[in-house]
């Protein structure tokens, strides 16, 4: 599965003052080890960047690529500021990907940039209305941005459908239908649909302690479906190498001997798929 | 072939609560099916409606529910007896609104003093609930729930903020106990594992999942209601198997329809009648969702409840 590196974020704090002062030194550092952690692009939220975008988005993307030989993941809604980007993305280390277009004829745009650039397209399957219910709305919203993507000259293959990862802390019951996307999304064309989710945000909202445990079970399960790439925590991801052999013995009915790991994997894997009620203190019970 | 109604079965019940002493105490919940299913399973109690009253003269009551209770409400023991002898309820919400810091600001001492006024006066099992001032609330209820000690009665409201001390004082007191949180399923459950954490047995718990009146978010309400009382019958979660309240009074008589006058809108129809019909429905509606406790103001909604229930048992 490809990682695509989520710390680069303007939502952290360190980053943002970083990106404001145009200082290198922790971006680099931050892209470095999320790279050696075994991520496979890094992704650059520059969040809306209305002022100064384009001149943000080159400083981010020279200033990653500096010290990582990887692409770089342009995130922004900013259309001039992903252009800009584009243009001095070292494609040497890859193509670049961009977060994100959805079914909202504003962001149309964005998959004629994906064609003219030939980079990989990050389609979120969302409409201009409100959040899909259920994995066949997303299913149905990922047919017509797949029809645009073909409009605009898009390839299909490259194009990854995200079916919108929610908070389980308040939505509880999509994180099944997600999961449910992830397999539906591949049988909607031949050769299968790549698939992205942002997956950190199952755990958003929750206390501390819970977020990896969120995290590393919705990572299994979205393996198990078939998930092509996520961005993600690059070291947390490294580390469910070694859950992930448990959480499937657990899925599949098996005892293992570690039982309060045991009991951890199954009240997780039941808030997860709407098994039992979900509450901050659920692994207490 | 004969005709065989599908059956659902159920993994979980409710648990049954029982309030006051003596021969007047109740017990409501118990039930192992959804509201009314008595068709695929056992509902040994039906639901309670509790009549408020408060410690101070509900000067704040829209005029039609007001009236009702004029030559009682003024000092509420004989508020409170009128509510027994008269009306024949089954137990007493005595809303402490008086002690909120932005109302008359009584004191702890003078809350007790009601407290124990009421319950020397009445032998129906009295629901003590403070002014939902989460601050406030916790010397007042601690004190009251003192006063009330063995009298098995029901304090509340207990929140994420203040529900230490209030469950506190309710356990070493032998009171149940009202968990409230604000129309969030999940914290909810949250606060009913909390206070079971403490030590509070989580079968003397009561959830208030907070009430909304009819055309104000009531559908939330029931939203949340259906899904806990499925969550605690469908999954056997042990964390939401207490008994729900519908605390509907309070918040059906703030509302426009039920305090809007005929001569401002006569399209509406006749005022009193308007009130006790939005009452009625908005609890007819939570007991459909799984309420097993309700708090309401006016007899005449409270007499349609009771017709209803006796329709659906």
């Amino acid at each position: 599965m490809l990682i695509i590196g989520e710390k680069l974020s303007i939502i952290a704090k360190r980053v943002r003052e970083a990106m404001m002062a145009k200082d290198k030194g922790p971006i680099q550092e931050i892209a470095t080890r999320q790279w050696k952690e075994g991520s496979g692009i890094i992704d650059a939220n520059i969040g809306p960047a209305e002022d100064g975008g384009e001149d943000l988005m080159q400083w981010m993307v020279t200033t990653i690529q500096e010290v990582v030989p990887l692409p770089v993941c342009l995130d922004t809604t900013n259309f001039r500021a992903i252009e800009a980007g584009l243009k001095i993305h070292n494609n040497q280390w890859g193509k670049p990907l961009i977060n994100s277009t959805s079914n909202d004829p504003e962001r149309f745009p964005i998959l004629e940039l994906g064609a003219k650039y030939n980079c990989d397209v990050i389609g979120l399957t969302v409409g201009k209305g409100g959040l899909p219910a259920d994995a066949e709305e997303r299913a149905g919203i990922a047919a017509e941005i797949m029809g645009r993507a073909m409009e605009y000259g898009l390839p299909l293959e490259n194009l990854y459908l995200d079916p919108l990862v929610l908070q389980i802390a308040t939505t509880q019951d999509q994180a099944r239908h997600v999961i449910e996307a992830v397999k539906l999304f591949q049988h909607i064309n031949e050769p299968a649909m790549k698939t992205v989710v942002g997956l950190s945000n199952i755990s958003n909202g929750c206390p501390k302690a819970l977020r990896p445990i969120l995290n590393k079970h919705m990572f299994v399960l979205l393996q198990e479906a078939g998930l092509t790439a996520a961005i993600a925590d690059a070291k947390e991801m490294a580390e469910v190498q070694e859950d992930r052999p448990l959480i499937l013995d657990v899925m599949a009915g098996k005892e293992i001997e570690d039982k309060q790991k045991m009991a951890e994997i199954k009240k997780t894997l039941d808030v997860i798929m709407g098994r039992t009620l979900y509450a901050h203190s659920y692994l207490e019970m | 072939m004969a005709f065989t109604a599908p059956k659902e079965t159920y993994s979980g019940r409710v648990y049954p609560v029982t309030i006051g002493t003596g021969e007047k105490a109740v017990t409501f919940g118990g039930e192992n099916v959804l509201p009314f299913h008595s068709f695929e399973g056992e509902t040994p109690n039906r639901p309670v409606i509790a009549i408020e009253i408060q410690d101070v003269p509900p000067a704040d009551w829209p005029e039609n529910v007001k009236k009702t209770y004029e030559p009682v409400s003024g000092d509420p023991v004989t508020w409170a007896k009128f509510c027994q002898d008269e009306l024949k309820a089954k137990a007493i919400a005595l809303r402490l609104v008086g002690t909120h810091p932005d109302r008359e600001n009584r004191s702890p001492e003078e809350a007790v003093k009601t407290v124990k006024d009421v319950l020397a006066a009445v032998q129906v099992p009295v629901i003590i609930l403070g002014s939902n001032h989460a601050e406030k609330d916790t010397s007042v209820l601690v004190a009251v729930a003192e006063a009330a000690k063995d009298r098995n009665c029901i304090i509340g409201k207990a929140q994420e903020a203040n529900y230490k001390t209030i469950a506190a004082a309710a356990m070493a007191n032998n009171h149940k106990l009202i968990a409230m949180s604000e129309l969030d399923i999940n914290l909810s459950k949250q606060l009913n594992i909390l206070i079971s954490q403490m030590g509070f047995d989580k079968e003397k718990v009561i959830t208030d999942p907070m009430c909304s009146a009819l055309g104000y978010g009531l559908e939330y309400t029931y939203s949340v209601m259906e899904r806990i009382r499925l969550a605690a019958l469908t999954q056997n979660d042990v964390t939401m198997q207490q008994p729900l309240l519908g605390d509907v009074g309070m918040y059906v008589w703030k509302v426009k329809e039920t305090s809007a006058s005929e001569a401002d809108l006569p399209q509406w129809g006749a005022a009193e009648e308007r009130g006790i019909a939005w009452e009625a429905e908005t609890a007819g509606a939570l007991l459909i969702a799984g309420a097993e406790l309700l708090i309401m103001r006016h007899p005449k909604a409270i007499a349609a409840v009771e017709t209803l229930i006796d329709e659906l048992v």
